[in-house]
């Protein structure tokens, strides 16, 4: 049994590593955007819907339903219906690289609301005695929410990249690769059920990885405010 | 200094209201006040929760803009200022909270430093006003260290130095003491009395607790239900309440009662005498004994001081002839503040 696999893991392995990068490339393109993004976005949402800063229910409510009607879709149907666009962003309707339009868009919605919600946590109280103080609205947006809201960021982005991961599995589908991919034609349709359990155990492995990252970042930050 | 009366008015309230939309519901926070405050006043407002004072002390930075009426504050209407106008003006206007709303991903110097920076003080210059404000306030062995790591009354003497930082005109609080225990709220209580004292800092507090505005209070202006049902001065109000909820406010705080046995056991009638002013130095009992043929004994008693000035609640019980209890009771009830008979004599 274990000897079968070592025998598939060594034959695949190539196959693996290519997975792997392409998988990683994916991921973490499309999560630095999204986070970019999500995080504008989640300022818009943020600021429209405080009072204390620029309260504008109509902004709030048509960028709300936009990040809403993207999330309400699913990714697959999302990726395909996007692809054109690809090909005008980035040049290609295939590959790992075409991929990356679609995902960012997904992710960044799906990001979007909880940097909101990150922001939203900022103690009210803070907000108020900084603005008492006579600071301007986009310093205390930069200086006080942003820094703030940092360890709950940090916690959301944790979120989406597993999200994001999870997301790119389904890459394969319009020749994006990945370990995805690879446990789809191989370990499904080829009935190679070790490769399947090997593409799980990467993408096991994969997540937990995320999450220590993410877990380090949250304590490091806490022992810092706590001297 | 000056005489009160001749100082000017630095926050004038004219008939202001202020109404929220709750789920369709509008909600009435503040309704028709208007009132001054005059340059250099401690002046406290009380009231029970939700009677709209947080919202009132708002209307006075803009945090809140009345929905009708104006907030005028040294001469300028705050709904009525351009955003850079506003700024400037909450740059003369300090405030402290009752969770002190320090920053917490910012240590001591940096939370102090952001409001220095942001009303154009450069980075030098800072950093000396931040180590004559922290002496001030007496902690500066705290100046890197996060608002996590200090104690209640620590955060509050940091949250004050922010508040000072800009040589604010007023200072705003918001329940200062309210997350403190006794012996915090006293220091902090005399820290604002001293900044007041000293600075000439017009101070507005609003509470819940009497003994804040006993404390450090000029003038005390009581609200319910959004409306300022009485205003003025401290000692009057806590002694000659005119509004019914003003008075139960306050016969909360001092009505202490005397056990049941002690007075159905009480030989005479007993009567509940509060005292103030000149009265409570007179020896107003021992003259009674003297002048009438009574026996009189106090049965439970207590004196305080508002500023300086005492009030005074004694349970005593009259004994003697009808006549000579008679006298004596009318004598007690012409000489002192108030009195109720809670039990005639058997």
């Amino acid at each position: 049994m274990l000897a079968n696999f070592i025998q598939i893991f060594l034959e695949i392995q190539d196959k693996l590593v290519k997975a792997l990068r392409e998988t990683a490339f994916m991921t973490f393109t499309s999560l630095v955007l999204a986070i970019i993004l999500g995080i504008a976005l989640g300022l818009v949402l943020y600021v429209t819907n405080e009072p204390l800063l620029s309260k504008n229910t109509p902004v709030y409510q048509i960028v709300g339903f936009i990040s809403n009607m993207i999330s309400s879709i699913p990714f697959l149907i999302l990726m395909i219906f996007f692809l054109p666009l690809s090909s005008v962003i980035v040049g290609t309707k295939i590959g790992s690289k075409a991929v990356i339009v679609p995902l960012t868009i997904a992710a960044a919605a799906f990001f979007g609301r909880l940097a909101e919600a990150s922001f939203s946590e900022v103690d009210k109280g803070v907000l108020e005695a900084v603005l008492s103080s006579g600071a301007k609205k986009s310093h205390v947006i930069a200086k006080i929410i942003l820094p703030e809201a940092r360890i709950s960021l940090i916690k959301n982005i944790t979120v989406t990249a597993i999200t994001v991961l999870g997301f790119s599995a389904m890459a394969g589908l319009v020749g994006g690769g990945g370990i995805g991919d690879l446990a789809y034609r191989y370990g499904y349709q080829r009935y190679q059920k070790e490769v399947m359990i090997i593409c799980i155990v990467m993408l096991i492995v994969l997540v937990q990885i995320i999450q220590t990252i993410g877990n380090l970042i949250v304590v490091s930050l806490q022992k810092r405010r706590q001297g | 200094m000056s005489d009160k009366n001749e100082r000017k008015d630095i926050i004038r309230f004219e008939k202001v209201n202020v109404s929220f939309r709750q789920k369709r519901k509008k909600v009435e926070a503040v309704k028709d006040v208007s009132f001054s405050i005059k340059e250099g006043e401690i002046v406290g407002i009380i009231g029970s929760s939700g009677a709209g004072k947080s919202t009132l002390l708002r209307t006075i930075n803009g945090l809140q803009n009345p929905t009708s009426g104006e907030v005028n504050v040294d001469g300028q209407v705050v709904g009525k200022l351009k955003d850079k106008d506003l700024r400037l003006l909450r740059s003369n206007i300090g405030m402290i909270f009752q969770h002190f709303n320090l920053i917490n991903s910012k240590d001591v110097y940096s939370n102090i430093e952001f409001v220095l920076t942001e009303n154009g003080k450069s980075k030098k210059e800072a950093a000396s006003r931040i180590e004559e404000l922290l002496s001030y306030v007496g902690i500066e062995d705290k100046k890197h260290a996060f608002p996590e790591q200090l104690s209640g009354g620590q955060k509050q003497r940091v949250a004050i130095a922010r508040a000072l930082a800009n040589n604010a005109k007023i200072l705003l609080c918001d329940e200062p003491t309210s997350a403190l225990d006794t012996e915090t709220t006293e220091a902090v209580l005399s820290l604002i009395k001293k900044i007041n004292k000293e600075l000439n800092i017009t101070t507005v507090i609003i509470t819940h607790e009497l003994d804040v505005v006993k404390e450090v209070c000029d003038r005390v202006v009581v609200m319910d239900g959004g409306e300022v049902v009485e205003a003025g001065d401290v000692y009057d109000v806590f002694t000659k309440p005119k509004n019914e909820f003003t008075e139960t406010l306050i016969q909360k705080e001092n009505k202490f009662t005397i056990p049941k046995n002690v007075l159905e056991n009480a030989k005479g009638t007993v009567i509940r005498v509060e005292y103030y002013n000149e009265n409570a130095e007179r020896a107003l009992i021992a003259e009674a004994i003297k002048k009438f043929d009574v026996k009189i004994n106090i049965l439970h008693g207590k004196i305080e001081f508002i500023k300086k000035k005492p009030l005074g609640v004694l349970y005593i019980c009259v004994d003697g002839t009808d006549e000579a209890k008679e006298e004596a009771l009318e004598f007690i009830k012409d000489n002192a503040g108030r009195t109720e008979v809670l039990r005639y004599a058997s």
